[in-house]
């Protein structure tokens, strides 16, 4: 269901919800049946008897966030927006880590063009994520909405002093031919249409990056997520570790799993390195990746794949590895061998990795 | 790379405010007293943010700018830019893509005026030319240059003006030196302010206030220009400010302002001139300026009271003109008035003189004048036109004020 999912999460909230599901919410297997049913019934578009399916669901783990979140997807779909930004709500204030709930709510607000509250839920999702790659792509639409709307006041308000009235029809007239960033006429009348109309553009498909941001989620993210994510049910250990909502219990266990697969991405980008893979190398390093000297994105790549494709062979390894992670943030610090035609060295090296849906990936890279 | 295109162009519209040139101006600014609402300032901050590739921190800065000034729709336009960077590309001041074109030109326009003004502030070594002289009584005069959409107070200082604060303005659609009733242009020329309407006797378009300017006055009427009107006001309550060319050719402040500027306005008495564009003078030009035609009329007093009638005749112009009479008719009436005198004393108090903006050599002269004489007394407030012919200064138009 999710392979499309960069494009249909901006035409169809409840996919884009559901995604979102899958992306951060790693479900207890107990319960991973009694989900899955739920997921069927939405499907199928029987939403009462999902909500009722839920409902007994949450009665009986009245804490459960993978529970409280299908019931906010749920009435998204049956079209009770204010029943399910309240639920979305209480999810930000039960679990202010979770990015989803953020950006479910962005998504019914901005459907209701509050645009603003839009924007501060998903700027809080990528506070708590700043890989998020949907609330990028969503912010991005956010902001779109918010420069119209800035727009309509530089340029609507009538100059010539016209009475209220006139001021109103002018604001529909305009409004209503107009094909603003999103190329949709976003009427006033519409306005209160509690169908989930897509909030958002569904043109121009250029996931808006937003430039300005410190982190740019390329859409290389997008990709990795789904792939990484579709096994809702299987929800294997090491994902619990990602969010430790549901089992506090489990930290060291999963912290166990995670130092494991940190290590296994810098052995796999030093293989990769080795084996001359540039586009495998590459893929080791996270869409935010702090370049040396801030260098553009593309300079450094092209300059790796250089180096990298310079003939003779190379061959990579590490070893004295130590590794502390921190949530989603690994640092890992170890000796890189390193031997070309040209070169020897053995060093020091620290790579900070961040675990972007699911995959370690490399934020920063450093000597010594 | 999209900020960097972003800031490239707010640059060029900056570039393109050339320098103010003023004719021996040199030195180093002394900064003002008191200035304007700092709309230009907070702008001036957003813009070099955003210079810097700081969109967030610009973003920051409009936010709270339009929070003082939720009306202010430049504001909401730059704003909009910077939330559009975020989201996609953007190409020039003003994005919103089918917006009505005059109006983003509009509001274009305004930007480029306001941080023009911010720029170019007048420095204190420069005085605009038209302010050679100030009445005692006249504590501030205005000059307006609609070209740069601004409008500059002069404190009296002893006679010698002095800058106090400079505000944003808004004048006629159609520009500037009118001619005609309903040509929507705003005059050039040397006027006052006559009374002062409160708010409570306008409707909301008028804003907090408006003082009505003695358009058209007497050398208007000479030239055959007509209309009625002509008033200096704020801002309907919806409104923070106009585009620059925006009225029917009132000049046109933000309610702020005006209520600023308002303190400073004596009914019947403040001079408020209007140019298309301020010609800024040294002070030592200036100095030189007002002396020299100080100097003439003063030689008009003396030669009055010398009462010999060809050397008092040599100060009026082949063009004079006052009514109906014209210079034989006024020649020959005061021969005839002369020959009866034995004596003539004549005094000029409360002068001031003010250059009309434009081409022309052209000076309006106000003075109380006591005149006595063997066998007339007479005191007066008289208004004289004094003109630049064949390199001396003459009158071309005098009469009661």
């Amino acid at each position: 269901m999710p392979s499309s999912l960069p494009t249909r999460l901006k035409t169809n909230p409840l996919a884009a919800v559901l995604v979102a599901l899958a992306l951060g919410l790693a479900a207890p297997v107990a319960s991973a049946d009694n989900l899955a049913d739920i997921q069927k019934l939405i499907k199928s578009g029987q939403y009462p008897q999902a909500l009722e399916k839920t409902d007994a669901y949450i009665a009986s783990k009245p804490r459960d966030a993978q529970g409280r979140f299908m019931k906010g997807l749920i009435l998204t779909e049956m079209n009770r927006p204010a029943d399910a930004v309240a639920v979305f709500t209480k999810l930000t204030e039960d679990y202010p880590e979770l990015p989803e709930p953020y950006n479910n709510l962005a998504v019914l607000y901005a459907q209701q063009k509050q645009y603003e509250k839009a924007r501060t839920a998903l700027e809080m999702a990528i506070r708590t994520h700043p890989a998020y790659a949907v609330a990028y792509e969503n912010l991005g639409d956010v902001y779109a909405k918010l420069a119209s709307q800035a727009y309509d006041k530089a340029l609507q308000l009538d100059s010539s002093n016209a009475a209220a009235q006139g001021k109103l029809s002018l604001i529909r007239d305009l409004v209503s031919t107009n094909t603003r960033p999103g190329g949709k006429p976003a009427t006033v009348a519409a306005a209160t249409a509690a169908k989930p109309a897509e909030p958002v553009k569904p043109a121009a498909v250029e996931p808006a990056k937003p430039a300005a941001e410190p982190l740019k989620p390329a859409a290389t993210v997008v990709p990795v997520a789904p792939a990484a994510v579709t096994p809702v049910k299987t929800a294997e250990a090491p994902k619990a570790a990602e969010k430790p909502v549901e089992k506090p219990a489990a930290p060291a266990k999963a912290a166990d799993a995670g130092e494991a697969e940190a290590v296994n991405a810098v052995q796999g980008w030093a293989a990769a390195w080795s084996k001359k893979d540039v586009k495998g190398y590459l893929a080791h390093y996270a869409p935010d990746f702090q370049t040396p000297n801030g260098m553009p994105r593309k300079a450094w790549e092209a300059e790796r794949q250089q180096r990298i494709e310079k003939p003779g062979k190379i061959q990579v390894s590490v070893d004295d590895v130590k590794v502390a992670i921190a949530g989603d943030k690994a640092t890992v610090k170890f000796r890189q061998n390193y031997k070309s035609a040209t070169l020897n060295s053995s060093a020091g090296k620290t790579l900070v990795l961040i675990r972007v849906g699911g995959k370690w990936l490399i934020q920063q890279e450093r000597v010594g | 790379m999209r900020r960097i295109a972003f800031g490239g162009l707010l640059l060029t519209i900056v570039a393109v405010a050339p320098a103010l040139s003023v004719p021996g101006r040199s030195g180093t600014a002394a900064p003002p007293t008191y200035s304007d609402s700092g709309l230009e300032a907070q702008l001036a901050r957003v813009y070099a943010e955003i210079e810097k590739n700081r969109l967030d921190k610009a973003l920051e800065l409009t936010e709270s700018l339009l929070r003082q000034h939720p009306n202010f729709r430049l504001g909401h336009l730059i704003k909009g830019d910077l939330l559009l960077a975020r989201a996609r590309p953007i190409s020039t001041l003003g994005n919103a893509a089918n917006a009505p074109a005059d109006r983003l030109a509009d509001l274009r326009e305004e930007a480029i005026a306001r941080i023009k003004a911010h720029r170019q502030k007048p420095t204190a070594n420069a005085v605009p030319r038209y302010l050679l002289q100030m009445q005692p009584d006249q504590k501030h005069a205005v000059v307006v240059d609609t070209q740069k959409a601004r409008l500059y107070l002069y404190q009296n200082d002893n006679g010698r003006p002095r800058f106090v604060a400079d505000y944003y303005i808004s004048h006629g659609k159609l520009g500037a030196e009118k001619m005609r009733e309903g040509d929507k242009k705003t005059p050039v020329g040397v006027y006052h302010v006559t009374t002062s309407l409160p708010r409570q006797k306008l409707t909301d378009f008028y804003g907090s206030g408006a003082f009505p300017i003695n358009y058209p006055n007497e050398w208007d009427k000479r030239q055959g220009r007509n209309g009625h009107g002509i008033w200096l006001h704020g801002t309907p309550s919806d409104t923070l400010s106009r585009p620059p060319k925006a009225s029917d050719g009132c000049v046109v402040l933000a309610n702020a302002d005006l209520d600023a500027l308002a303190k400073n306005l004596q009914p019947g008495l403040t001079p408020v001139i209007i140019s298309n564009e301020i010609e800024w003078l040294s002070l030592d030009d200036w100095q030189k300026e007002r002396s020299a035609l100080s100097k003439t009329i003063d030689q008009w007093r003396a030669d009055w009271e010398s009462r010999d009638t060809d050397r008092f005749l040599r100060h009026y112009s082949k063009k004079f003109q006052a009514g109906k009479q014209g210079l034989a008719e006024f020649a020959q009436q005061k021969r005839q008035v002369n020959a009866g005198k034995e004596w003539i004393k004549v005094k000029t108090e409360n002068l001031s003189m003010f250059r009309n903006p434009g081409k022309e050599d052209l000076v309006l002269v106000t003075f109380e004048q006591d005149y006595r004489s063997n066998n007339l007394s007479n005191q007066m407030k008289k208004r004289q036109y004094w003109i630049r012919e064949d390199g001396s200064w003459k009158i071309v138009y005098e009469g009661a004020a």
